[in-house]
């Protein structure tokens, strides 16, 4: 966040490692803690806010991935089909035996958790393209077995319908208590990893990322680390695919698909690798983009296409914008939006001098 | 009862079929082999080869060689064009890097193919009979053979390019080691680009091919999935890597979808090969001829 040391002096080692180490940055967060609680449920009106729901939920899983492949350097093209674990998971549990969502989503994570520790055995072994084809062969088996399994998928059209969750007897039901039910796990998941990555187990994962071997000969136990990893990452992934589950009512598993993983995949390249503000920008930035498209050419395609092309032009151009953002942070900024965030805030530090 | 003859017939179109799987994976073998690229969009640039060439003798009515000829050279511009603008920015990057740009190139290809041509289905007519041949208790559709002995040919083509000519061999030292390869006077750069073409030249061949077999749309790309469990079974970088797992996905996927799907109600064929392909990473991750690597820091 925004950063002017000047005047500040650390005197111990805790205040350095701190989370917030300068007043500006407490102030920072705590306008952006009212802006969130406070300002924006009352300013907006329930369209806005299920468009940040969507972001919300984004953010989560964007984060968990952003542990996996920015900070431990391994691939997943499976986070989906782990989301759509979670999901079924938490919606069979809420369904057949009516546990509340306080209990069917952590264990909905865990399950997650589970499959994605089992998928990440072979990362032992096989490293970059390897696992990346490993897991996107596990997308394909889970969407498999949920679709074929009908004790796990409920039969008809493999989706369950969820009961809304409820918080003392009271049912969330509309977007802005749906608001404030996400708008926690966002600050849990947010503030979770944002510890996790300043802990041991962090710096483990960087080392790993860095270089394997060398990590191992320095006493870091990669294969613990990197099952670790992706435990803790598919665990964000199944909180995220219950969250969504939640949110819409249905357990569906063409909502956690191929394209599922790979848009959170992008949302981690735009945003930056390695980078939990990052995650956030690339959440957002990605699921602000088809909405855009949808606006502008609702709004203007009009005037140059007729309405059926514009209809046709939709998700195509989607897709195409989708694929030339994904090419274009690789070539021309491989950190992403949070190297430019870092970027305008090292201007302003100085600012008005140079250097 | 065992019927053999429905054993029979499940294997001879396996193999058929995984000639021509073989062919598409030949595209993701030379890229790599020659440029350590992993392209994940080799499905896609079947589906553009296919939707140029139907779009060529369906809207411009030319006559079918003269629309492959056009899909060639169509495939080999974009090969050199695709190699200069996004690939060669990405050179000594990690692997994810490439990786997602492909994924990215991907979702590009598949919504450029539907905007500029429509997202009906089209035919693309060959002139090839469509009765299947029948061979004492086979049936063996034309179009299946033809693709395999294209298939065929252009693989034995590309073994003798790399074991004998000399633009092969430079592309396998480049393989080997881009630097030393450098300093021994090899334009690293300009084989960068003839692989990403040849690549072209194969993709177009297999939406000719594929084309006619399943018709010119959006799913043609999805062929392009079958491509990592043949290239894992036989071998990142290994010619005949590409036919045997070619033949071995081919045959396990029909009689997997032979057998299994009456009694689970379909998808196995989407899903054996998949299986198949962890085992084998299990077992040889650097698959049946591949090159294992052994890393030092």
């Amino acid at each position: 966040m925004i950063q002017r040391e000047c005047g500040v002096l650390k005197t111990s080692y805790a205040a350095d490692m701190a989370l917030y180490p300068l007043p500006i940055a407490r102030k920072t967060m705590v306008a952006i803690a009212v802006l969130f609680a406070l300002v924006l449920p009352v300013a907006l009106d329930p369209y806005y806010l299920s468009i940040l729901n969507l972001i919300f939920i984004a953010v989560i899983g964007a984060i968990g991935l952003n542990i996996l492949v920015g900070y431990t350097g391994q691939i997943s093209v499976g986070h989906g089909a782990f989301m759509s674990v979670g999901a079924y998971t938490a919606a069979n549990l809420a369904v057949r035996l009516d546990f509340p969502f306080w209990l069917s989503l952590p264990l909905g994570g865990l399950m997650a958790a589970l499959v994605g520790a089992i998928v990440g055995i072979p990362s032992l072994r096989i490293k970059g393209l390897y696992l990346a084809i490993a897991t996107l062969a596990a997308q394909f088996i889970i969407e498999w077995m949920i679709n074929h399994f009908t004790w796990i998928s409920g039969g008809v059209q493999a989706s369950i319908e969820v009961p809304r969750p409820t918080l003392f007897g009271h049912g969330i039901a509309s977007q802005l208590e749906m608001y404030f039910f996400l708008l926690v796990f966002v600050v849990l998941a947010v503030v979770g990893a944002l510890n996790l990555m300043r802990s041991r187990i962090g710096r483990a994962f960087v080392a790993i990322r860095d270089h394997d071997i060398a990590a191992q000969i320095i006493g870091i136990d990669v294969f613990r680390y990197k099952l670790l990893a992706f435990a803790i990452s598919s665990f964000y992934a199944g909180v995220t695919g219950v969250l969504y589950t939640y949110y819409l009512g249905i357990a569906n598993y063409e909502q956690f698909q191929l394209g599922v993983s790979i848009d959170y995949l992008a949302m981690i390249i735009i945003g930056g690798l390695g980078s939990i503000l990052g995650s956030v920008f690339g959440a957002v930035f990605i699921t602000l983009l088809p909405i855009a498209i949808r606006w502008a050419m609702e709004s203007f395609g009009g005037a140059l296409f007729s309405q059926q092309a514009v209809l046709n032009l939709i998700p195509n151009l989607r897709l195409i914008l989708f694929g030339l953002l994904i090419i274009f942070f690789l070539v021309v900024e491989p950190e992403g939006l949070s190297r430019l965030w870092r970027n305008i805030r090292n201007y302003f530090r100085v600012w008005p001098f140079a250097y | 009862m065992f019927d053999w003859q429905f054993l029979l017939l499940l294997v001879s179109n396996g193999i058929l079929l995984g000639l021509m799987y073989a062919l598409i994976a030949l595209g993701f073998v030379l890229v790599y082999k020659a440029t350590d690229a992993i392209n994940f969009a080799q499905g896609e640039f079947v589906m553009i080869a296919g939707f140029a060439v139907a779009v060529a003798m369906a809207a411009y009515g030319a006559p079918w060689w003269l629309a492959a000829g056009i899909g060639l050279a169509g495939m080999i511009a974009f090969g050199f064009g695709l190699e200069r603008t996004m690939l060669r920015p990405l050179i000594g990057r990690p692997v994810v890097a490439v990786i997602m740009a492909t994924i990215g190139l991907a979702a590009v290809l598949r919504g450029v193919g539907p905007l500029m041509w429509g997202a009906e289905t089209r035919a693309l007519p060959l002139p090839i009979a469509d009765e299947p041949l029948v061979l004492g208790p086979l049936l063996i559709s034309p179009i299946q053979l033809v693709g395999a002995a294209v298939s065929l040919l252009f693989l034995a083509g590309f073994a003798w390019f790399f074991l004998k000519s000399r633009k092969g061999i430079a592309m396998r030292a480049v393989a080997d080691d881009q630097q030393v390869a450098m300093a021994m006077g090899i334009n690293v750069e300009r084989y960068f680009g003839i692989a990403w073409a040849m690549a072209g030249v194969v993709s177009a061949l297999g939406g000719i091919v594929w084309g006619n077999l399943l018709g010119v749309d959006v799913h043609l790309a999805l062929v392009g999935l079958k491509v990592f469990p043949v290239v894992i079974l036989g071998g990142l970088d290994s010619i005949p890597g590409a036919i045997v797992g070619g033949l071995i996905v081919g045959v396990v996927e029909n009689v997997a979808a032979g057998y299994i799907d009456p009694l689970v109600g379909g998808g196995t064929k989407d899903f054996a090969p998949y299986v198949l392909m962890i085992v084998a990473l299990m077992i040889r991750p650097y698959g049946i001829f591949g090159k294992q690597i052994i890393e030092r820091i």
